[in-house]
């Protein structure tokens, strides 16, 4: 009987080599203040010079998300004091952010839905301040201080936290796929804000609160949950919602307060003088637009038709590059079913990455050694159980799987011949079992390729073993 | 002193007349002699100054001679000096030492120029008598009772007095070209973007245009070369190349300049300044210059749009002394507001705060369309009057200031009489335009200045006719006796 409105307001920081208006390097986690300049620093005097690089980011996320792009872009200073913003100002963008006008579709529970894109514009990050570092004192670190974000606000067209996740999930796999941020949570690389209120289907948007600065995509659904639940206990109780910023809390799993309307800052926006107005061309923006990297709803399609893969594999396998990569280069050698391999990489290859912590590009099984395993099990040459074996080993050792296999002595008999006489033999010591699987108990059926396998070292191809089995037991 | 400008010293230099460290010592000697009075400096560095004498001095020794090698020169505390204090004029930045050379002072150092020290100057450069500076005023060596004006009178009164060849200074609203009048010297604001501001401490950023004090045109002329040019750390510098301006001053071309006169610059002024006005006028008419009367329609909205304009952008750019990284920090706070509080409360003046309070009402919310935004928009219509009166003119003409020096403490308790006497400079800011201050005459014995206005990157007809009105005249000759 409540609808739930959501708009996202999501930080990329974006992987250029220096910061957005500095030379100064923008790796993590150096030794605290080691990064910043003296611009950084905001030395009396310094002036701010942009990095266009972080241009062409912007512009790179704009086309892969139907946006418009703007032929002139204007930054402006967002004044607050804060110790570790060093100017008392941030540059951002105001009016005329360098994109505007987009949208994407979403997935969820199979229904297709478009979500606007309000705009994205860049700014710089702030640095960081650390509260337990010395008793009773604050420490700043401005390594991070002017590092270049890109800040993507949608329109409030979500109406679940599900909707919200899977917008923030596509956005992640885009700007990953585009190569223009790290995507990395945990060091705050990828990080949202949340709008949410609630209505009455058909009424007008109820006041709002929003949710600063959570970092995963749990947390995302969590705080939105409990959110919504909050504000609907006020409206029913009778109370009425506050406009105001709250934070979430994900130990408790909970929002609180951080300030309210009244508090708020009027940040006097005003276009920075130290910075021209950046001109985009159409030239520019069709190289970019050239060099463009194949997006994942694109290749989601592309896997689905050329491979025939199953639409959830396709989207999986297609929401990562270095995932998508892998698989495709598996897939140049395979000689058996696409989809079987797809499903090798889905369950034995991500779950090795999962168990050891890495990513899929960090896998020490080339995606060469992926296809011959699986072409091998296709061939009959070895069980799935040999491959998840070989797999394991070479996982841990780096041996190749044709060198594992071959060391091993692994290979499957699928030679009906050979297995016969092994039927036949385990057949002879077992007669009351053979009597009984006559008199009815099929069960007794998986006992006998138990002995089989025990008898061959699990080298026979269950599949021949069932054929002969049968066979050879309703002849008898 | 024999060496009467920068070109015969620089001459004296290179023919071996005189060393380096002679001249570094001999000015360093006035300076101690006479500004313990004049108050021009904050700081002297006579131990550098020495220091890179002599090393100009092996130099020169060697063979190698720079564009500016050992002219001794006084730089504005406004410009961050690596290693030295730069106090740009307030208790802020008392204490500190800039880890880095601005653009403007690594160009002139490697031009081979010697630094005799950094110049007084109203705080942060918001004032026009340099009486807001922390380190006390600036006294005018033609009358010690008199303001220098300024932001830059440390500058233009160290000029004025001679105790320098020349110096350096910055020009926002008339910072420059106000205290070079009223001193009875040259003061030359380039074109928004002829110099670099990178290392010159912020005022207001879409205004602030480095610039030089010299008794002659021509030594102007040949210190704007060294300046100018494209800075990659400033994104505002341009691309446009930099003349020879000395040589196109000297050629014999005649130049046949067409000049306005705008009647708003000469409608409201005093019989004495209107004369000697009009005397200057006649003599460049003597020199074959045709005189048009022209109209800047919105120029008398100038001071208005500046003082929307400039403090908005000073309350932005102040934001960064907040006692966290670097100048004053209060010991009396304890929570992070008191700590920014107090700072600010005790390391700023009066009039920065004025300004600081005035910029950050004029872009607050609901208030941002009435006074920025319309300020932005008187900004392009006196912009589009020069534009349109440039089709006609080759230069403007006009006296630089409505008045001669006032007395010190004089305006001090009335900001908006001092404001008014930057009515004739700040259009020229406001546009973005360049525009130089000479010496015209006097006027009870404190001198009055010319103000020629040139279209974007046209400093060199500016020189060439203030050259040409120097050859005619003796007013920057003449010395204060002080």
């Amino acid at each position: 009987m409540w609808e739930t409105v959501i708009g996202l307001e999501i930080h990329v920081q974006l992987a250029t080599n220096s910061k957005l208006f500095s030379s100064s390097p923008t790796n993590f986690g150096a030794e605290q203040n080691t990064q910043a300049s003296v611009i950084d620093l905001a030395m009396p005097g310094v002036l701010p010079v942009l990095n266009r690089k972080a241009i062409d980011m912007a512009i790179m996320f704009g086309l892969s998300v139907d946006a418009k792009i703007a032929d002139k872009s204007i930054f402006a200073r967002k004044n607050y004091f804060y110790p570790d913003l060093p100017k008392g100002y941030q540059i951002s963008q105001y009016e005329h952010p360098v994109v505007h006008d987009g949208k994407l579709s979403i997935n969820v529970d199979g229904n297709e839905k478009i979500i606007g894109i309000t705009r994205a514009h860049l700014e710089e990050d702030a640095g960081k301040s650390i509260h337990d570092l010395f008793d009773g004192k604050s420490a700043i670190d401005l390594n991070r201080a002017g590092t270049p974000l890109i800040e993507i606000v949608s329109e409030p067209d979500m109406r679940s936290s599900k909707e919200a996740v899977a917008y923030l999930k596509k956005i992640h796999s885009i700007v990953r796929c585009l190569g223009i941020s790290d995507g990395n949570m945990e060091e705050g690389s990828f990080r949202c804000d949340a709008n949410i209120s609630i209505r009455k289907p058909g009424e007008e948007f109820g006041t709002r609160a929003e949710i600063k600065n959570i970092n995963s995509f749990k947390f995302v659904e969590s705080a939105i949950n409990y959110e919504v639940e909050r504000q609907q206990d006020i409206l029913e109780s009778g109370g009425i919602v506050e406009q105001e910023t709250r934070l979430f809390d994900p130990k408790k799993n909970e929002t609180r307060p951080m300030r309210s309307k009244e508090e708020a800052n009027d940040y006097r926006y005003f276009p920075d003088p130290d910075l021209l107005p950046v001109s985009i061309t159409e030239d520019e923006i069709s190289v970019i637009k050239q060099y463009l990297p194949e997006l994942p709803d694109v290749k989601r399609e592309r896997f689905i038709k050329e491979y025939t893969l199953k639409n959830d594999d396709a989207e999986i396998l297609s929401s990562s590059s270095e995932l998508s990569d892998y698989f495709e280069q598996a897939a140049k050698t395979s000689t058996s079913e696409i989809q079987l391999l797809a499903n090798f990489i889905l369950s034995e290859v991500i779950g090795l990455c999962n168990k050891n912590n890495l990513d899929i590009s960090q896998a020490t099984v080339s995606p060469e050694d992926i296809a011959k395993l699986n072409n091998y099990i296709g061939d009959g040459k070895i069980s799935m159980k040999q491959a998840k074996e070989v797999l394991s080993e070479s996982w841990e050792s780096s041996v190749s799987v044709d060198q594992i296999i071959k060391k091993n002595n692994i290979e499957q008999i699928s030679n009906p011949d050979l297995l016969t006489n092994v039927v036949k033999k385990i057949l002879e010591i077992h007669p009351k079992e053979v009597q009984d699987y006559k008199n009815g108990k099929e069960k007794l059926m998986s006992f006998f390729v138990g002995q089989i396998m025990k008898e061959t070292h699990g080298k026979a191809n269950p599949k021949i073993i069932n054929q002969v089995l049968i066979k050879l037991l309703k002849g008898v | 002193m024999q060496y009467k400008s920068v070109i015969e010293i620089l001459g004296a230099i290179k023919k071996k007349d005189i060393s380096s460290s002679e001249l570094t010592r001999y000015y360093l000697n006035q300076i101690k002699e006479k500004d313990a009075d004049l108050n021009c400096f904050i700081t002297v560095t006579e131990e550098a100054a020495i220091s890179k004498a002599q090393e100009i001095d092996n130099e020169i020794s060697k063979g190698v001679i720079k564009p500016l090698s050992g002219l001794p020169i006084a730089q504005k505390d406004i410009f961050c000096t690596k290693g030295i204090k730069t106090s740009c004029g307030s208790k802020m930045l008392d204490n500190f030492i800039s880890p880095y050379d601005a653009t403007v002072i690594e160009k002139l150092n490697n031009a081979g120029t010697i630094m005799l020290g950094k110049t007084n100057m109203d705080e942060f450069a918001m004032g026009s008598s340099n009486e807001t500076s922390f380190y006390g005023p600036v006294k005018n060596p033609w009358d010690k009772d008199y303001v220098p004006g300024g932001s830059s009178g440390g500058s233009a009164s160290a000029v004025a007095a001679r105790i320098v060849p020349c110096s350096t200074g910055t020009d926002t609203g008339g910072s420059i070209r106000q205290p070079a009048s009223l001193c009875g010297i040259c003061g030359l604001k380039p074109t928004y973007g002829r110099v670099s501001r990178y290392g010159m401490i912020a005022f207001a950023s879409s205004l602030d245009q480095a610039g030089l004090f010299t008794t002659d045109a021509l030594d102007a002329a040949v210190l704007l070369k060294e300046i100018s040019g494209h800075d990659p750390k400033d994104s505002t510098s341009s691309n446009v190349d930099v003349p020879d301006y000395y040589n196109y001053c000297i050629n014999n071309d005649k130049k046949a300049f067409t000049i306005g006169i705008p009647d708003e610059f000469i409608n409201d002024l005093n019989e004495d300044v209107k004369k000697s006005f009009y005397d200057a006028v006649k003599i460049l008419e003597g020199i074959g210059c045709k005189i048009k009367k022209i109209k800047l329609e919105h120029t008398g909205l100038g001071v208005s749009a500046y003082q929307v304009v400039a403090p908005a952008e000073c309350s932005s750019n102040l934001s960064r002394f907040d006692g966290v990284r670097f100048g004053h920090r209060s010991d009396k706070a304890s929570t992070l507001e008191e700590l920014y509080r107090e700072s600010r409360s005790e390391g700023f003046g009066k009039e920065v705060k004025r300004r600081i309070l005035v910029g950050t009402y004029a872009l607050s919310a609901g208030y941002y369309d009435a006074y920025y935004l319309k300020a932005q928009k008187v900004r392009n219509l006196i912009t589009q009057d020069f534009n349109n009166a440039f089709n006609d003119v080759d230069l403007i003409l006009g006296p630089t200031t409505p008045d001669k020096a006032f007395k010190i403490g004089e305006k001090m308790n009335d900001p908006i009489a001092m404001y008014l006497s930057d009515v004739y400079t700040v259009s020229t800011n406001l546009a973005g335009l360049p525009a130089m201050s000479i010496p015209m005459g006097f006027k009870d014995k404190l001198p009055l200045g010319l103000q020629i206005i040139g279209n974007h990157f046209d400093e060199k007809n500016i020189l060439k006719l203030c050259h040409l009105y120097q050859k005619e005249t003796d007013w920057h000759i003449q010395e204060p006796n002080c």
